[in-house]
């Protein structure tokens, strides 16, 4: 099975093949830049390095967020339109679980996470049993003050992953002290490969219905909905 | 054998896709509006929009091939709205043409949203060089001068607001609900253009406009009336506030036309369906037998994505290609897109 997977969700630029559940090639760019120009290169590049055309691949591996809106949808729609053109499935997989695959630990707990701004993160609680990931808490958006009192309650060890982790480092060693670990830098990058052999073997989503894991809802939807409440 | 051109369109609140043929027949022609969507919020939420054009692009793009009968292996390019319009819009729209032409090794091509209205007309008559187009929407009011095919040239612009943006300003000024513009055209067919408003004529000889100054007029008369204990009838005010518009509109498309000695003169973009501006353009060209004057059907005002077919067709005939690191570009200018494919030749 021939596998393609986009991941535009964060800062990170992410594209792979992946064929019989083995990875062929990775591209990722670290770098600040508009994945719209980045994205199509990449896959035409790590395609042509695997000598795969389009009309070979028999899935797509999405990365939906949570992350940048924009970056979400750069790849969905990229996604979306390839697996529909070509009648293919699509499988989506939340940008947090996938950099939780990165700890390789048992009976530690994993969360990954992306700064939302204001002190908030987006963030979920995961576990490696065995090399498969449970999900402990699911994806949220919170302040990581409230969070990191939540996991504390466990009384386990914790690994924070994520790209802006200097940013929320003292607050993490402040409130959990020994309980947190944080691993060097290259595993808080999620891998593309990664994503490909997860998008091989997990159930397809369902396309025209697949959207980005946005969490949040728009400022001016979420007035809105208030104001109806209010209304009665 | 006969070319077939996939548009695709998102700029701003409507995911739109649609086929046509040898640059001019429409096969089908899909748009999903978020009118009402947008309605709650009083105007076009960006992020919201965006969010939309994710959820609909594949179930419109799906109704277009199932209309017209056709698959992608038809089809000769694919030609996208670029810009200029709401980035975060605009990218869904792109990636995705980016995301067929890929899948099925098709030419792509990049489209200016406003050469898209332009050659909204040609789906329905045949240019004729030199020609003269009015572009009035809510984002622009522009005199182009087109002396031949992906030509073009802007010969007057507004420097403040769009004519449609002064039509919505209004519109909210007087509570009417989202959208308010064609509400206005409404009115003012049962009102009497009683009140006085400025007509900006601008410097002699100039095609430009401003519409600015006469939004605030509309605007100060209502608090003036409404401070005094007055009550305006709403229907005078739009008909008196929609009269100036269409004079100066009106009256500058029609000496640059002269100036410039055109065939033709289109009016295009959102505004075009107006029915006031339509009459006062008929009766002010009606006498002048060497100027054939255009307006695009009702449905092909507005956006669409078989305009962007359309000036896709000509923009892929010239040789215009992008590559697959094509962009969104908010404030694409039409002169730059112009000389582009102009290069290409
Ligand atoms: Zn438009």
């Amino acid at each position: 099975m021939n596998v393609l997977a986009i991941d535009t969700s964060n800062q990170l630029l992410g594209v792979a093949v992946s064929k019989d559940g083995e990875v062929k090639a990775e591209y990722t760019a670290n770098i600040k830049r508009n994945h719209s120009v980045g994205l199509m290169p990449a896959i035409d590049h790590v395609m042509q390095e695997t000598e795969t055309t389009p009309a070979q691949l028999d899935r797509i591996a999405i990365a939906k967020g949570p992350g940048s809106y924009t970056g979400v949808r750069i790849g969905l729609a990229t996604a979306k339109t390839i697996a529909w053109t070509l009648k293919i499935p699509i499988v989506a997989i939340s940008s947090l679980e996938l950099l939780a695959h990165n700890v390789r630990q048992q009976n530690v707990l994993i969360s990954p996470f992306f700064d939302a701004r204001r002190g908030l993160v987006y963030t979920g609680l995961y576990e490696n049993n065995y090399d498969r990931i449970h999900v402990k808490k699911e994806d949220q958006n919170i302040l990581m003050e409230q969070w990191l009192d939540e996991v504390q309650s466990y009384q386990k060890p914790v690994i924070f992953l994520s790209q802006d982790i200097k940013q929320h480092q003292s607050l993490i060693k402040e409130k959990l002290a020994k309980a947190a670990i944080i691993p060097p830098v290259i595993d808080h990058l999620p891998r593309p490969g990664q994503l490909a052999l997860l998008g091989a073997e997990r159930n397809e989503d369902n396309l025209h219905e697949l959207t980005p894991n946005y969490i949040r809802l728009v400022e001016a939807e979420a007035k809105w909905l208030k104001e109806q409440e209010q209304n009665g | 054998m006969s070319e077939y051109i996939l548009g695709i369109e998102t700029s701003c609140d409507e995911t739109a896709a649609a086929i046509i043929k040898d640059g001019r027949e429409i096969v089908s022609n899909v748009v999903a509006s978020q009118i009402e969507s947008h309605k709650r919020f009083g105007g076009v939420v960006p992020e919201i929009a965006s969010r939309h054009h994710v959820e609909q692009i594949t179930i419109v793009l799906e109704e277009t091939f199932a209309k017209a009968g056709l698959t992608i292996d038809d089809m000769d390019a694919v030609a996208v709205t670029e810009g200029p319009g709401l980035v975060g819009a605009l990218l869904v729209g792109v990636n995705a043409a980016k995301g067929l032409a890929y899948a099925h090794q098709k030419p792509l091509v990049g489209v200016h949203h406003i050469a898209g209205h332009i050659y909204a007309n040609r789906l329905e008559k045949e240019f004729e060089f030199p020609l003269l187009a009015l572009v009035v929407s809510g984002g622009h009011t522009e005199l182009i001068l087109m002396k031949e095919h992906g030509d073009f040239e802007i010969i007057g612009e507004t420097r403040d607001d769009a004519a449609g943006e002064a039509y919505d300003k209004v519109a909210r000024t007087l509570e009417l609900p989202y959208p308010g513009g064609p509400k206005i055209d409404q009115l003012a067919h049962q009102g009497e253009a009683n009140i006085d408003f400025p007509r900006a004529w601008l410097e002699e000889d100039c095609f430009d406009f401003s519409f600015s100054g006469l939004k605030s007029a509309v605007i100060n008369t209502l608090h003036n009336a409404k401070q005094k204990g007055e009550t305006l009838k709403q229907e005078d005010l739009a008909a008196s506030f929609q009269a100036s518009v269409v004079e100066v509109l009106t009256e500058k498309t029609f000496q640059a036309a002269k100036q410039y000695g055109v065939k033709q003169v289109i009016v295009a973009g959102g505004v075009a369906a107006n029915k006031g501006l339509r009459a006062a353009m008929q009766a002010k060209f009606e006498p002048e037998e060497s100027v054939e004057l255009l307006f695009p059907s009702l449905s092909l005002c507005t956006d669409n994505a078989a305009m962007i077919a359309a000036a896709g067709a000509i923009a892929f005939k010239q040789g215009d290609r992008a590559k697959w690191d094509l962009n969104a570009n908010p404030s694409l200018s039409l002169e730059r897109y112009a000389k582009r494919s102009m290069l290409e030749r």
